[in-house]
Order: C-alpha cells, then structure tokens, then sequence
C-alpha cells in the first residue's frame, strides 16, 4: 500500500468509525467501547507505518495526496506528511487508544455520541495537522471547535456551561480574525501577482509590505496565543480543562493546545518573517512571561486540575520559546516539548480522572497519603510528576533543556539578521526549572505524602486496563528521553526550512507563483 | 559494550531488578541483587584502575550511544575515566558497596526493603553516571538524578509528613542550584560550542581563550556546586535530609553525593584556574561556610544533625582548597571524608539501632562498654576528623590549611586563621559527642537500657573496615597522585618556611579540642551548662541555626506564595484578563441561557449536520477533482 493511502486511511479511519457507530442500535455500549478502541488502535498501528517509513533525508512532503478542489479560488485538497506535523501526527494516534481506553468506566451516558465525538476531534486535529492548504487548514481548523464544545458541554462538570461559552468565545473570537487574515492574505496575493493560491508553499513566497505583514501576524498570532494559550490569553484553559471530563482534557492538553503552536511554526511565523523578527522580542517575553506566570498561579491552586491546567501554561511557554529562538536546537527542542507535553500532561490528566472516578473530588486538601493505599498508582503519578518537572531521562528534559540551551544561543550569537533574544529572558526562562519543581513537587507531597486521607474510601488501585494506559504512555515518556534522536531525526529538516524561512529576507521582486497542482497528483 | 558502561549499567540493572520485582521474590533476591550489583560494579572499576595503569594513565574513553544530533551539534552519553574519575568512581563504588552491605543489617525489619535497594542501586547508578560522564551534559543527567534518588530516600518514610517535606525541600533547593548550573552549561556551550569537559577544560587552557568570562562561567557553576554540596545560601536542606535511613546519610549526604560539588570544581578546574574572581568567592564561600556549620554543631543535640552540620563544614573546608587551587587536595579531603564521615554515620546508625531509634545525645551516655565495637570504631572516625596524627583526616586537613596560607591563588593569613579557628571547633564539638554518647553516666530511660545491644556483624563489619581507611586512608597521598592532571598551586615567595607551624599548629588544634570537650563534658558536665547559661543569648541562636529557614521562609517562600495569589491569581486572572472579558461574559451569559436549552436530541442533530457538511465537500471535491 502507499504511503499516501495509508496515510488517507489514518486521516478517514475516524470517519467511517464515526459512521459505524451511529449505525449501531442504542445500548450497546460496550460494542462502542471495544469497536472505537479497535479502530483507534488499528489508526495508530498504520501511523506507526508512516513513521517508520518518513525519510529524514526527503526535504518538504511525503505521502502526500493532491487533488484539485476549487480551481477558481486556488483552493486544492492537500494532505502529507513532513517534519513538521510527523511527530504530531503520530501523538495524536498514539494518545487516540488511550483517550479511548481511559474513558470505558469514566462515561456512562450517551456513550455512541460521545465516541462519536472523540472520532471527529480525532478526524479534525489529524486534519489541521496534515492538510497543506490554508482553506483546508481553516476547515479542519474549525471543525475541531465543534465536538470539543460538545464534549465538555455534555459530559463535563458543574459549570459545564460557563466552561464551553468561554471556551468558545474565546477561540471563536481567535478563528474570526484568522479568517479575516486569510481572506486579506489570499486577496493581497492575488492583487500583487495574479495568482490565487491557498497553498503553504505557495504563501510562503509571497511578499508583503512590512505593515501588512504586522497587521496580519497580529491576527493569526492572537487566534494561535488563544489556543497555545499564552498568557494573557490563557483563562478559558483552567475552566474548560476543570469542567471537561478527563478525556476531554487529555485531548485538549494532549494535542488541541499543540494547535497553536503547530499553528505558529507552520504559518504565523513563516508567512511573515519580517514582522516576526521585529516581533520576537516581545513573543521570547509573553513566553517567559507564560512560563514564570503559569507555574505561580500553579502554586496557588487548590484544584488538581487547575494545577496541571496552569502547568501546561507554563510549559507550552518554552514550546514558544523554543520557536522564536530561530536556533536550530531550540526549535528542535520546541517540537520535542510539544510531544512530551502532549504525553506527560496528557498522562497527568488520566490519572487525575482515575482517582476522580474513585473519590469523587478534585479538591487537593482532600486527599493525602495516597502511596500508602494506592501503591501502583503513586508509583505512576510520581514518574508523570518528575517528567513535568524536566528530569533527566524523561522526555520533558529533552524538550525543556533542548529549548533552553536554544534561547541562549539566541541570546548570545543569534542567527544573522534575526534580533534573537534578550539574555534576561533567556535567564528568567530558566527560573522555571525551579517553580516547575516547586509546585509540581508540593502538589505530590500532599496528594500522595503524609497521613492517609482518601474521600470516600477505601478504593482499589489501578486495575489492568489503567496500569496498561500508563505504562504505554511512561514508556513513551522514557522512550523520548533516553532516545529521542530517531524522533528529532525527522524533524530536522522541517526545524531547518522553519529556520530559513523566518530568518531569511525574502528576495524584493515576488518570486513566480505556480498556483498549480503538481502533475503527480494521486487520489 | 565497555567496561565503564558496564559499571553504569550494573546498579541500575540492580534498580530495575529490585524495583520491579523485588517484593515478589523475597529478601534473599534483593539482599543478592542490591549488594552484587555494586560490588560487582567495584571490581570492574578496579579492573579499569588497572586498565589505566597498564595504559601509562592515558584516559580511557568511550561512547555508549548519541543522545541526539541536530546539524553540527551532536550530544552523546559517552563515559571518560582518568585519575580523578578513577578515585571518585572508587570511594563510590568501594563505599557504596560497604553501605549497602551494612543496610542489610539495619534494614532487615523494614517492610520496604526490596524499595529501600532500588533506591540505593538508583542513586549508585546516577552517581557513576555523575562521575564517569565524559560530557557536562551527562554529568548533569547524574548530578538531577542523585538528586532525585536523594529525594526519594530522605523521603523513604513517607507517611510522615515532615520527612516527606524533607525530601522535597532538599529537591528544590537543589534545583536552584541546578538553575545555575544549567545556566553556566548554556552560556558554556554558546562560547566553546560543546560540552565535552576535556574539550571544555583545553579550550581555556589554550589560546585563544573563548570569548566569556571565565568567572561567570565558574560563578555559575559554583551555583550547582553550592546546591548539591550545600553551602552558603544553599545549605539548608542537608540538615533536614538526616530524616532518611541512617545508612542513607551515609551514602548519600556524606560520603558521596554531596562532594559531587566539589568534583565538579576539580573537574573543571580548566575554568577556574582562569577564574581568579570565581576562585575566590570558592573560598570565601567554603570558609564561612565552614565556620558558620561549625557553630551550629556546637549546639545541637541531635546525633545525626551534629554529623549533619559538622559534613556542611567540612564540604566548606574543600571548597576552601578548591578555591586556592589545590584542587588535588580538595578531592583528598573528599576521599578521607568519605571514609570517616562514613565510618560516623554508620557508627550513629548503630548507636540508634541500639538506643530503640533515640538520637538524642543527652539521652544517650554511658554507651561505651554496652557497644564496644561501634565505640572503638566512632572514636577512630571522631579522632580522624578532628586531625589527631595520624589518621586520615590529619593529612588532608593539614594539607588545606597549608594552602589555606600558602598558596599563591589566594591564600592568606585570613583565610588560614578562619580554618584553623574552624578545625579547632570541629575537634572540640566531635569530642563533645563521643563524650555525651559514650562516656557518663547512662541518661536513657530503664527498659532503653535494658535493650542497648551491640548490632550484627553486617554493621559492625563494615564500621570496622571503615575505621581501618580512616586509620590509615591519609598515607595514600591523593595530591600527589592527581598531580599530573591537576597541579597544585605554587607557594607563595617566603611561606616556605611556616610549613612546620601550620603541621604543628593543626597537631594542637585537635590536641585543645580534644582537651577542652573533655574539660567541659567529662564528669557531670556542669562546667558545660555554666558555659550554657552565662551565654542563653548566643545559645539560642546556634541551636536555632541562626534562624536562617525562618528567614527563608518570611523572604522567598511566602512573597513567592503571596504575589501567585494576590498579584497574579486575584489581580491578573480574576480582575484584569476575566474583568476586561466581562462585557463578553455577560453576552456569554445570555447565550449559555439559551444554549442550556439546547438538549441532546437537537445536539445529534448538530453534528449530523457538520458530517453532511463533510461529506459534501468531500463529494464536490470529488466531483471537480
């Protein structure tokens, strides 16, 4: 089979099992169960084929599909693979069983619609990431908005409502001017060159004026900062996060956030280069500011959820980072800290449902002394713990240190023509290292620590099913930071295109745009 | 695979093994697998101490995988053992070794014995890791990992709230150290452009010079140094770390870990041999440090806190030589610390085990003819680091007082008085404890007495052979072994000849302090609490510490806890970013009143429609493709 039909089928698996279980008479849940675990593990095995098969050495995509859509407008169906969405892609598949898995006890009303729900998002981010064409981006984009709402407006908590009208606004708010900005970006081009063009490759060479290029980053950026999110855009996160049930935040910690930083990475930055070296300055301290911001309002929760809500503030500050270091390692490094956010937060929020399903509160005061009691639970929250914390061997060192080391580089030799960043960001930024201990490491004393305290106990520890979700997901988190150079293999081109396309100065005459379907175009 | 990987990977086989199957398989398996694992691990460092010799002391070298390459930049775990490594590598191993043996005794009743030796095999893994790597980055790797593996055992009764604060107070304040590490790593690699220390250490050696600071750089990785090595402001965690296992002390905030500060100097002595500045903020560092542990020992009552304080001062007087630049007898007074810090900690392990788990001295007394191994063997150690000739600690104190004045990067007259002042408190407060635990009338309660018993021979085995290396340990002169890759510093014009008064000079310290603890504490010890009562004052103020955690407290940690939660939690979040979206909110209120409405059969049909939406510009895709 190719690549790119494998690739179409990871993408559509979610689809057809959507269909099938809204073909399947009401309740038989348990067949939902078991058919979406299925089908969300045979998506993962075939993404494992992509993986193994994505060359490092191959610049741009690979199995790619291109298929001519709305000729007139420029718009093409495009979907592929390359460094930059690889490893996303394979995050998504991966954390798509466990989701999956982790939800079996945990949702007992209108189990088919909500599987049908977790397809969608599935079929939506994997869109977002693969597709190659803004309006097919903005599509998928969109569309992920949808069962997200739904999933925590249905299944979530108490204040399930005020929860999903913020979200919504807020990230509604975000896609309005996203689409004003495409609108404009696309109409300018066409205006300069004559050519309608939605594709990336396509837009990448377009030259604006410097002021267009600002106005339309500030548009992309406040709908990217939105999702990522950056502070002080980020109070929808505590409250949807609180509110959505479990597999709702490890899908929305696990891959959704990665949005806006994918989104950043893919287009803001790169459609507007001058604007955003101008810019990076002042993007390296909303960062830092995320990252110090983040980890104290962590402190200061008494919520479990909220604590790993903010930290995921925190971190995904380093993801930008990394991004705006345009140094080669820390924008490696901003790629591997998306994938271990999406595992180790990911991972955190599974087991803040398993101990949710037990003790019924998320109330940190309640609980104490937990590795007295549950023994292989704590042995789990503790490794997911040190991996937030950037231990060595984990895979948030990798991201973190890599990131780091980045930000210096850019502070002290920065790449030429790029204003890099100034040394004290870079030294604020790795004040975090210190305050991601510090909270993370007192919120386990506590929970886990001293005198025993279990809301509505006794209650049994992990079962077969939950031990075998962590120990899948720890493994990764091992996996990425003992050996993570197979994975930043094949992101290395990506981070470098990204590197070139940010820093270097566009040639002055438009270069000729093609606003073609290369003849190779398979469906 | 190599041989230095292999002593890598032995403990941590040890971990995995005793981690994961430990308890299933009895104590047998974890006693075989937790001791086997590092004595194994100790003889193949002693073969690679061969291999060495043989080799004409040419560093062995090897690389266990690349961790990552990103264009130019490539990152290995690769392993380097040369003089320096090799002495460190022993004192772990060889001590690691004797301590896991002796924890067979001491641990035996615990229910988590299997966990206990994961642990231990744990932090003897990231240890070699700390020592054996080739790279400031897998140094670092084992540097966060001792820490952890001190983390986790401080903490290893952790149904005890106190303790388990104690593990993660120990972590933090590490972690600020680690902080400055990580930024002298980072500011390293953007000037030399690797991590590689030989590479590191050669760059500054030769010309031309890379263009940082030198004393930035080395400030920086003081920082580290400070947190693991606890020194001043980062000493704060040692003390509370005595709530581990006694053996755990041993091990890890005594005979090892807490020197890895001290190597890391040594190490990278390339740096700091152009670092005049960072080598003198070292000493002044290490001296106050010295005095100011060496005072709060003088007051505390606790068995293990005066051990505890006495291993801070002493890491000062390391510091001290470092920061002369004698960095080979900084690492001498590492490996004799080693044995009779050890050979202490052990022997007040014992004295607990027998005492029914009391540590406090003035409930002991009396204990010398009860437990005469463990006796015989403290009052070595205590002689050892007091400086009595000549035991071990004679010769590597001796020898940093000498560069204490001597030496020509930074000695002085100052500098040596401070330490001698501070040598003659060690000696003084060590013979107050033997005094206090050994001698006396007995001061514990009639059924303690009746059960004070001498421990098995798996403990005192293994004091006796720490006591025999406190003994003799000093005659192997490490100075002059490390010499070829580190020499010492030249001695300033005309010092030559207060060589003998320092020697004699160090002989009276211990003489007066051995004197004067057997003044004050011998007999009743009222001549003690006169002393006690005509000075209430200053008393309290040692036997509080100087009120230091108290201050940390009020400075960092409840501004810290205060701005998260009235500046940024209630100010930022509520009133600022969720205030200004207010407007939106109450729209959003309206909305969520109609929106609750919207039930569930309505919502199917929602997302019926989105997937018609779908497939219908699937289908025109299709159509116009």
């Amino acid at each position: 089979m190719a690549d790119a039909t494998i690739l179409s089928l990871v993408l559509y698996l979610p689809v057809a099992g959507m269909l099938a279980i809204a073909a399947l008479p009401a309740g038989r849940d348990g067949v939902v169960r078991a058919f979406t675990l299925a089908v969300m593990v045979l998506q993962f095995l075939l993404s494992l084929i992509l993986y193994a098969h994505f060359d490092p050495a191959v610049p741009g995509l690979q199995a790619a599909t291109r298929v001519p859509w709305i000729p007139d407008w420029g718009v093409n169906y495009v979907i592929g693979l390359d460094g930059y969405n690889v490893l996303l892609v394979i995050l998504t598949t991966f954390l798509g069983p466990l989701v999956t898995a982790g939800a079996f006890s945990a949702i007992a009303k209108q189990v088919k619609l909500f599987y049908a729900m977790v397809f969608l998002i599935q079929f939506a981010m994997l869109g977002t990431f693969v597709a190659q064409d803004l309006f097919l981006f903005y599509l998928f984009w969109e569309t992920m908005l949808i069962p997200m709402f739904l999933i925590i407006g249905i299944w979530g908590g108490e204040r399930r409502i005020y929860a999903t009208v913020k979200f919504f606004l807020y990230t509604a708010f975000g896609s309005i001017l996203m689409l004003a900005a495409v609108i404009y970006l696309v109409w300018s081009l066409w205006q300069t060159t004559g050519v309608a063009s939605f594709a990336f490759a396509d837009l990448y060479k377009a030259r604006l004026p410097l002021e267009a290029q600002q106005w339309l980053l500030a548009a992309f950026a406040l709908s990217f900062a939105i999702k990522v999110p950056m502070v002080p855009f980020h109070t929808w996160l505590p409250d949807a996060h609180v509110e959505a049930p479990t597999a709702g935040s490890v899908i929305l910690a696990g891959v959704l956030l990665k949005m806006g930083t994918y989104g950043f990475m893919k287009l803001g930055f790169p459609l507007f280069p001058e604007a955003t070296r101008l810019a990076t300055p002042l993007i390296a301290m909303l960062s830092v500011l995320s990252i110090v911001y983040g980890a104290c309002l962590a402190l200061v929760q008494t919520d479990i959820k909220k604590i790993i809500a903010y930290s995921s503030i925190s971190h995904l500050g380093y993801v930008m980072l990394g991004l705006v270091s345009l140094d080669l390692l820390g924008i490696q490094g901003a790629i591997m800290q998306m994938v271990s956010h999406g595992l180790v937060a990911g991972g955190l929020f599974l087991m803040v449902g398993m101990i949710y399903e037990r003790c019924h509160t998320r109330e940190l005061a309640a609980y104490g002394g937990l590795a007295k009691v549950l023994p292989v639970y704590s042995v789990f929250f503790l490794i997911l713990t040190l991996a937030s914390v950037g231990l060595p061997t984990t895979s948030g060192f990798t991201g973190e240190f890599l990131v780091l080391i980045g930000a210096f580089n850019a502070a002290w030799k920065p790449l030429a023509g790029t204003p890099g960043i100034p040394v004290w960001v870079a030294a604020v930024a790795v004040s975090g290292v210190v305050l991601g201990a510090l909270y993370m490491l007192w919120f386990a004393q506590r929970f886990l620590f001293g005198a025993e305290r279990v809301p509505h106990g006794p209650v049994a520890d992990l079962n077969a099913r939950e031990v075998s979700i962590l120990a899948i997901l720890v493994a990764a988190v091992f996996w990425l930071g003992l050996f993570p150079d197979g994975a930043m293999k094949r992101t290395e081109l990506a981070a470098r295109e990204y590197q070139e396309l940010v820093a270097a100065k566009r040639a002055p005459a438009a270069t000729r745009l093609t606003g073609e379907v290369p003849a190779e175009a398979v469906r | 695979m190599g041989l230095l990987t292999l002593i890598v990977l032995l403990p941590l086989a040890g971990f995995l093994l005793n981690g994961l199957l430990g308890n299933r398989l009895g104590k047998g398996f974890v006693t075989a697998v937790g001791c086997g694992m590092p004595a194994i691990a100790f003889a193949v460092t002693i073969k690679c101490f061969l291999d060495l010799k043989g080799g004409g002391w040419a560093p062995l070298s090897e690389v266990a995988y690349v961790w990552t390459m990103v264009g130019q930049d490539t990152f290995e775990v690769a392993f380097w053992f040369d003089r320096l490594t090799a002495v460190m590598a022993l004192i772990v191993t060889g001590v690691g070794t004797l301590i896991h043996i002796y924890s067979t005794g001491y641990m035996h009743e615990d229910k988590s014995y299997a966990r206990y030796f994961a642990y231990l095999n744990l932090f003897l893994f990231f240890m070699l890791l700390l020592v054996l790597g080739k790279s400031l980055l897998v140094l670092f790797v084992g540097w966060e990992g001792v820490g952890l593996a001190s983390y986790l055992l401080i903490g290893f009764w952790f149904g005890d709230m106190e303790k388990a604060a104690a593990g993660k107070k120990a972590f933090i304040v590490n972690r600020i150290g680690d902080a400055g590490f990580l930024l002298g790593m980072f500011v390293l690699y953007s000037a030399v452009g690797t991590l590689d220390m030989p590479k590191i250490n050669a760059a500054f050696m030769g010309t031309p010079v890379p263009a940082v600071s030198a004393s930035l750089v080395g400030i920086l990785l003081f920082i580290g140094a400070c947190g693991k090595s606890a020194q001043i402001p980062l000493y704060v965690w040692l003390p509370d770390a005595m709530a581990g296992p006694t053996p755990v002390s041993a091990l890890i905030h005594a005979a090892t870990m807490v020197t890895a500060g001290v190597y890391l100097v040594a190490r990278m002595s390339g740096i700091y041999l152009h670092a005049p500045e960072a080598s003198s903020v070292i000493a002044a560092v290490g001296a106050l440090t010295a005095l100011m542990a060496a005072t709060i020992a003088l007051a505390q009552d606790d068995i293990k806190k005066v051990l505890a304080y006495s291993t801070v001062s002493q890491l000062g007087f390391m510091f001290v030589a470092a920061g002369v630049g004698a960095y080979g007898v900084a690492v001498f007074h590492v490996y004799t610390h080693a044995f009779f810090k050890a050979c202490l900690f052990l022997g007040a392990g014992s004295v607990i085990h027998a005492m029914s788990g009391e540590q406090d001295i003035k409930k002991m007394g009396g204990l010398a003819r009860k437990i005469p191994i463990t006796f015989v063997t403290f009052a070595i150690a205590t002689a050892a680091i007091a400086g009595v000739p000549p035991l071990a600690g004679f010769f590597s104190k001796d020898e940093i007082l000498w560069f204490a004045l001597a030496s020509d990067r930074g000695g002085s007259v100052l500098l040596v008085l401070v330490m001698a002042f501070t040598a003659l408190l060690t000696a003084f407060y060590m013979f107050r404890l033997l005094w206090l635990t050994f001698f006396g009338k007995p001061r514990m309660l009639k059924e303690v007495e009746h059960h004070v018993h001498e421990s098995p021979l798996s403990m005192t085995g293994v004091l006796m052979v720490l006591a025999v290396l406190s003994a003799v340990g000093g005659f192997l002169s490490i100075p002059h072994f490390l010499e070829p890759m580190v020499a010492l510093p030249g001695v300033r014009p005309g010092m030559d000849a207060y060589h003998y008064w320092v020697v004699g000079g160090s002989v009276a310290i211990a003489a007066v302090g051995l004197g004067a603890a057997a003044y004050f504490f011998g007999g009743d010890a009222s001549r003690a609490a006169a002393v006690k009562a005509g000075f209430t004052g200053v008393y309290r103020v040692l036997s509080n510490k100087y009120y230091v955690d108290e201050l940390y407290d009020r400075v960092i940690n409840r501004p810290l806890l205060w701005i998260s939660d009235a500046i940024f939690l209630r100010v930022g979040d509520r009133f600022l970013i969720d205030g200004t979206l207010n407007g939106l909110a109450s729209v959003a209120q309206r909305a969520a009143g109609r929106l609750s409405r919207v039930q569930t059969g309505s919502l199917h049909k929602y997302a019926f429609l989105v997937l018609v939406g779908m497939v219908a510009s699937l289908v025109w895709m299709w159509r116009h493709g």
